[in-house]
């Protein structure tokens, strides 16, 4: 299978990575060359061959539901670009 | 009094214990290591000298009250993909701009708890992704490593590319690492030092910026096999916020370190040998054959059937993770920001200049493999060959093989700006081939040093394990490093 610029395009913007025409162009023969590497796959027989979920078998360990972390607004948004009163800002998303 | 920098970490730790000389001075041995070489290197891409000596002073109060840690004083680098505490961590991505976590990853929490001393974060490929530590934003980082007679800068290898090269200068005791398919092995046999991949789940992935979290393991890299078993020690725990993480004892790694060979059944996979690989890769190989049978061990010809898949399969779940691990860099809640036209211009506009192109490509590809139509063609079909791969080693070691001896890499360390590579993402994929099949099955690999090439580079050899068997891992590549030695680049920097 390979892809064309459209597609590339929309995977892109899937992705929400802007490309102009040049990077959309360079990436559909990267992503041309990789597919077409990872096409060796189809001779393998998976006919009856589970996926694997987990290497090693172990059951996912779950904590009891309880509260046992919090309070920490002003950690989670010291980092941000842009804060105010420990809410995240953000270009205005309803008119 | 002798350059401290030159002592492993088990010698610092018995000299400090005895007093020859401080904490403090070992650290500012280090920090003038650092200050004399990292220009020309570009291993670290911030040094903490300050709370590196605090650090310090704290090792030496605690020795002088006979409490000292297992790594008590010992200096570290550590990787920017670990979050440390109100210090640069960047996973050496622009889009991580100015990043500074308000908490600690298990690994670090762990080495500082032990005594350990921090140096710094060290340089690695964008978000871990690469096998030449080219796509760092901080730039290449230079191989202490140069081929006899040569004045070429040669790449580190990646994606640990400034611990391998930090430990290898002698910038560092020993350094942390992580290994998504390749990305500790691979370095550590760039560059003459040993690194180790312990299984899925030994070292708790929490406070690690996430690649691809199935493969993703946090390892050391270090000067010689002991100080690796040292570091994974303390590295290695069961964290109950990491629900991969798995419940058991963490062993003394050193104790194994020494004993005899007897009774042991190496695997050699004929699949390893694959075209086009040099006369010197395949010399090492049976050397490290030869080691294993004089210290007693009996070597068998195995066969891992699914091998030249695990590459191709790696370039399908790899970017599938990545893709969606990496759906959280928007601009929002912590790194760089691009203002747009509205909030999902924003959102592309940021990502588009924040992410290298390495980073951009595997997130393209991930994105593509898990949209509507290709899911079961290519994600599906990857997670199936997976379950054969380890199926692979699950029947090695079913017929009463205890470790597989595989070379680490297809060559030595190339150069910078390798015009070949840079032009075929697929070529530099290639170098992961023999170290990737271990991710893909959550196995243990080690890689450690044999010999030199022709043109007087390192090679490595690498030795995979069972599930949680690493002692065996310490103890086989104990033995090889008996026989080949240890080896140091010239100094050139």
């Amino acid at each position: 299978m390979s892809v064309d610029l459209a597609t590339v395009k929309r995977v892109a913007h899937l992705a929400r990575i802007a490309v102009n025409e040049e990077d959309a162009n360079r990436m559909m023969g990267e992503l041309n060359a990789i597919l077409g590497f990872v096409e060796q796959l189809s001779e393998v027989d998976v006919s009856g061959v589970e996926p694997m979920t987990s290497v090693t078998p172990m059951a996912m360990k779950k904590r009891e539901d309880v509260v046992n972390d919090g309070d920490k607004a002003e950690d989670i948004v010291a980092n941000a670009p842009n804060s105010d009163r420990n809410f995240f800002l953000v270009p205005k998303v309803v008119e | 009094m002798t350059d401290l920098t030159r002592l492993t970490i088990a010698e610092a730790r018995a000299r400090l214990a005895a007093k020859d000389f401080t904490a403090l001075e070992l650290t500012d041995a280090y920090l003038g290591a650092i200050e004399a070489a990292n220009g020309a290197l570009n291993a670290y891409v911030t040094v903490t000298p300050e709370q590196a000596r605090k650090m310090a002073v704290a090792s030496d109060a605690r020795i002088a009250d006979g409490k000292a840690g297992a790594l008590e004083g010992i200096p570290l680098g550590i990787k920017d993909l670990f979050a440390t505490e109100g210090v640069h961590t960047q996973a050496c991505s622009h889009i991580l701009d100015g990043f500074k976590p308000r908490y600690e990853s298990t690994v670090t929490a762990n080495l500082w708890a032990d005594g350990a001393v921090m140096l710094g974060k060290l340089n690695m490929d964008e978000f871990a992704m690469g096998s030449s530590n080219e796509s760092s934003y901080y730039g290449p980082v230079k191989n202490p490593w140069r081929a006899e007679g040569a004045n070429r800068d040669l790449v580190p290898g990646g994606s640990s590319g400034g611990s391998a090269a930090a430990v290898a200068a002698h910038l560092c005791a020993g350094a942390t690492a992580t290994d998504t398919g390749g990305s500790i092995r691979q370095p550590a046999a760039f560059t003459g030092t040993v690194g180790i991949k312990p299984t899925y789940g030994r070292c708790s992935r929490w406070g690690i910026v996430a690649f691809a979290s199935s493969l993703d393991q946090a390892g050391p890299i270090a000067r010689d096999v002991r100080d690796a078993a040292i570091l994974l020690k303390s590295m290695a725990s069961t964290d109950a916020k990491d629900t991969t993480s798995v419940d058991l004892p963490v062993p003394d790694y050193e104790q194994a370190l020494g004993g005899s060979l007897k009774g042991m059944k190496i695997g050699i996979p004929r699949e390893y040998r694959v075209d086009g690989m040099p006369d010197e890769i395949e010399a090492l190989w049976q050397k490290g054959i030869a080691w294993l049978k004089d210290a007693g061990a009996e070597i068998v010809d195995i066969s891992l059937p699914h091998t030249k898949y695990a590459l191709p399969a790696y370039y399908i779940v790899a970017p599938a993770e990545a893709s969606s691990n990496l759906a959280r860099y928007d601009g929002v809640r912590y790194g760089l920001r691009v203002d747009g036209k509205d909030i999902a211009d924003m959102y592309e506009q940021t990502r588009a200049e924040g992410f290298g192109q390495e980073v951009k490509r595997r997130i393209m590809i991930g994105t593509y493999v898990l949209s509507a139509g290709y899911y079961d063609a290519y994600y599906l079909r990857a997670q199936k060959v997976r379950t054969l791969i380890k199926r692979d080693f699950e029947t090695a070691f079913h017929a009463g093989v205890d470790a597989i001896l595989t070379p680490a890499t297809p060559s030595s360390a190339f150069g910078i700006a390798d015009q070949e590579l840079a032009a075929d993402p697929v070529k530099m994929y290639l170098n992961d081939v023999f170290t990737v099949t271990v991710n893909m099955a959550g196995l243990p690999g080690i890689a450690v040093p044999a010999g030199l090439d022709a043109s007087g580079l390192p090679l490595g050899l690498q030795l995979i394990g069972k599930p949680f068997e690493e002692e065996t891992l310490f103890k086989t590549a104990y033995a090889i490093e008996q026989a080949a030695g240890r080896f140091e680049p010239k100094r050139w920097w």
